[in-house]
């Protein structure tokens, strides 16, 4: 169990070390969700439940793997179990809500390949969280994806109406942004400690 | 996207430009800008993504027949984790140190887009040797994309290459690109370049249509 | 990304279903096994020199090492299994105890920094530092592993303890760069303020937690019996 105090095990989560912005984890959706507003959200609440269940699950995956001595099937554990939560959330958001089912599109099968959720479970095993940190740990990351994702939705759907260069705009433009936004991030180094 | 027939030697060049994985399809970005900070993490994780691509095309391929249209994609998923635990396990084997600076990103290779994108794509779809042929132009060009980036965030942001000193002391090093912004610009700067190019080249095809009537 | 149509096809029998996952899910088991057991011992042996190297870099007098942890009851017992932070004893070629290694984390400036320490049974005070995963800012943070004024903070980090032997007498605590008084006191990093507090705050956590209990047994764990493969 590490040392790290719940309030700054979250916000090193959320904020300092945010999963999109300084981990690189995310990507794919990052610039592919967040042309607009309305489905970054989505996206961002989406990919925060999945998070949550990855936790515990890796949690619990941990402590029996660790009791039969097969640590190696660490990694494909981890995988199986999100392929299965995105398939439960895909299940259960077309049946509650099917116009969001629809808006997700592509989308929704993808959370299964975010790096974010993998990268959440392998990081919170190295760094031997107990399972409260683990929860703890998974609500900030996902607020922090949700945040970065929203943030950089609003920048794009301003940057739309802007007159970018034709070689800048798509891809070239959001990069930019980022990189801007995650240096931004980097005045939060050093919070909550 | 293609329905011609397609050269071998295409299959394997394609991966290099025309379809490069990071800069024209834009996928495989999150290794690309984490691990990219100094260019033999940049090699290592090409490296070690192009066994795990060949690796799982190959299965993939030798395997398409047998499995069956629903469990496609647990199935390339269970073939990819595995393949990566192996490379994982063969970096610890090789050296700890590398293991280390590389941290979690390793096992990441598993949802790494590219992998399963072109198992879905390629490999399920095409005989043996083009999808080794595929995965292996996927791989190399995916590999010298992230040396093209590392090596710009190494060389600038700690003035040497490959860890030899390469700029006098007075270079003022720019730290920025060593941090995780560095890999967002310098992305973003070979990006530009990368569409320059091939802005220049659809117009000179274009000026050359219009030429010859 | 390209979505294929929905293409007509006669579902899929569940023999095949079954055949595929079942034969799918073998093989991958049967590749992970055969890798894990062929590099096994490789991989041991890479670790057990990194850690040999580490520890003859900070406590240069320790031959040999043996990991050890601690019982519920304060008492120290020899390791089964390595744990994730270990802590080792150390013994010269007679099989003397000349210290102990011990592995220590915290949160820093940017994200977790694990660390390696010498505890000098002798001298009651930490004698020997090393950062093993660090990642701090480049050129500022960093400078915890090279700066040599900073390094010279560990010929002698003073960690008596209280005379009942339960916590340290002086906590081990940061002070700015150059206003080093005490011997219990760490000289800063102008510049690297967070993380410079940072490995004073995760000593300071260490050595409490460690350094009654390595003392405590120390009479248990004097002398080691060398024996002849080492």
């Amino acid at each position: 169990m590490s040392d790290a105090s719940h309030w700054s095990v979250f916000l090193n989560a959320a904020l300092v070390n945010n999963f999109v912005l300084a981990y690189f984890l995310g990507l794919c959706p990052f610039f592919g969700v967040s042309a607009r507003l309305e489905t970054a959200v989505r996206m961002g609440g989406a990919v925060s439940f999945v998070m949550l269940v990855a936790s515990v699950c890796a949690y619990l995956i941990n402590l029996l793997l660790d009791a039969v001595n097969a640590p190696y099937l660490k990694i494909i554990s981890y995988i199986l179990v999100i392929a299965s939560t995105v398939q439960l959330v895909e299940m259960l958001m077309r049946k509650l809500s099917p116009p969001t089912f629809r808006a997700m599109g592509i989308y929704l099968p993808l959370i299964t390949t975010n790096c974010a959720i993998l990268g959440l479970a392998l990081f919170q095993t190295n760094r031997g969280y107990g399972f409260t940190q683990a929860i703890t740990y998974a609500l900030g990351a996902g607020i922090g994806f949700a945040l970065a994702l929203v943030l950089m939705a609003g920048v794009r759907e301003k940057l739309d109406l802007a007159n970018v260069p034709n070689l800048v705009k798509g891809t070239a433009a959001a990069l930019i942004v980022a990189g801007i936004l995650s240096m931004g991030f980097m005045g939060f180094a050093g919070l909550g400690r | 996207m293609l329905g011609k027939e397609v050269s071998t030697t295409d299959e394997f060049v394609k991966g290099l430009w025309r379809e490069n994985p990071v800069f024209i399809q834009v996928l495989g970005l999150c290794p690309a800008l984490a691990v990219s900070n100094t260019a033999i993490n940049a090699l290592t994780m090409g490296l070690a993504t192009t066994f795990v691509l060949l690796m799982s095309g190959m299965s993939v391929s030798a395997l398409r027949n047998f499995i069956p249209r629903e469990a496609r994609i647990v199935s390339f998923i269970c073939i990819i984790a595995s393949f990566v635990t192996a490379v994982d396990y063969l970096i610890q084997a090789i050296s700890i140190e590398l293991s280390r600076s590389l941290g979690a990103f390793i096992a990441l290779i598993v949802v790494n887009c590219l992998i399963l994108g072109r198992a879905e794509a390629f490999a399920s779809k095409n005989t043996f040797g083009r999808s080794v042929l595929d995965a292996l132009g996927m791989g190399v060009g995916f590999t010298v994309a992230l040396l093209w980036i590392g090596v710009v965030r190494e060389i600038l942001g700690s003035g040497s290459l490959f860890g030899v000193a390469l700029l006098p002391d007075t270079f003022q090093t720019w730290t920025v690109m060593v941090l995780p912004s560095g890999g967002f610009f310098a992305m973003a700067m070979w990006l530009l370049l990368v569409n320059w190019v091939n802005e220049r080249a659809a117009d000179a095809e274009k000026r050359a249509q219009e030429a010859t009537p | 990304m390209n979505i294929p149509g929905p293409i007509q096809q006669p579902p899929t029998s569940a023999w095949s279903m079954y055949r595929a996952i079942v034969g799918i899910g073998a093989m991958c088991a049967l590749l992970i096994v055969t890798v894990y057991q062929t590099t096994a011992d490789r991989i041991r042996e890479n670790q057990e020199r990194f850690l040999a190297a580490a520890v003859s870099q900070i406590l240069p007098a320790a031959q040999t090492t043996v990991a050890v942890v601690q019982t519920e009851d304060g008492r120290l017992e020899e390791a089964v299994e390595t744990p994730a932070l270990p802590v080792f004893m150390g013994y010269n070629a007679d099989g003397e105890l000349v210290g102990a290694v011990v592995t220590a984390q915290g949160m820093g400036y940017q994200d977790n920094i694990r660390v390696l320490y010498a505890y000098s049974f002798e001298l009651d005070a930490i004698v020997g530092f090393k950062v093993l995963d660090s990642k701090e800012t480049p050129g500022l943070g960093d400078k915890i592993e090279k700066e040599p004024h900073f390094l010279a903070n560990f010929e002698a980090l003073d960690a008596t303890l209280t005379p009942d032997g339960d916590a340290l007498l002086h906590p081990i605590v940061t002070v700015k760069q150059g206003q080093k008084l005490q011997p219990w006191q760490l000289d800063g990093i102008t510049g690297a303020t967070i993380t410079s507090e940072a490995i004073g705050n995760i000593l300071n956590d260490s050595a409490n937690t460690w350094a009654p209990v390595l003392e405590k047994n120390s009479h248990a764990f004097a002398i080691r019996e060398i024996s002849e493969e080492q």
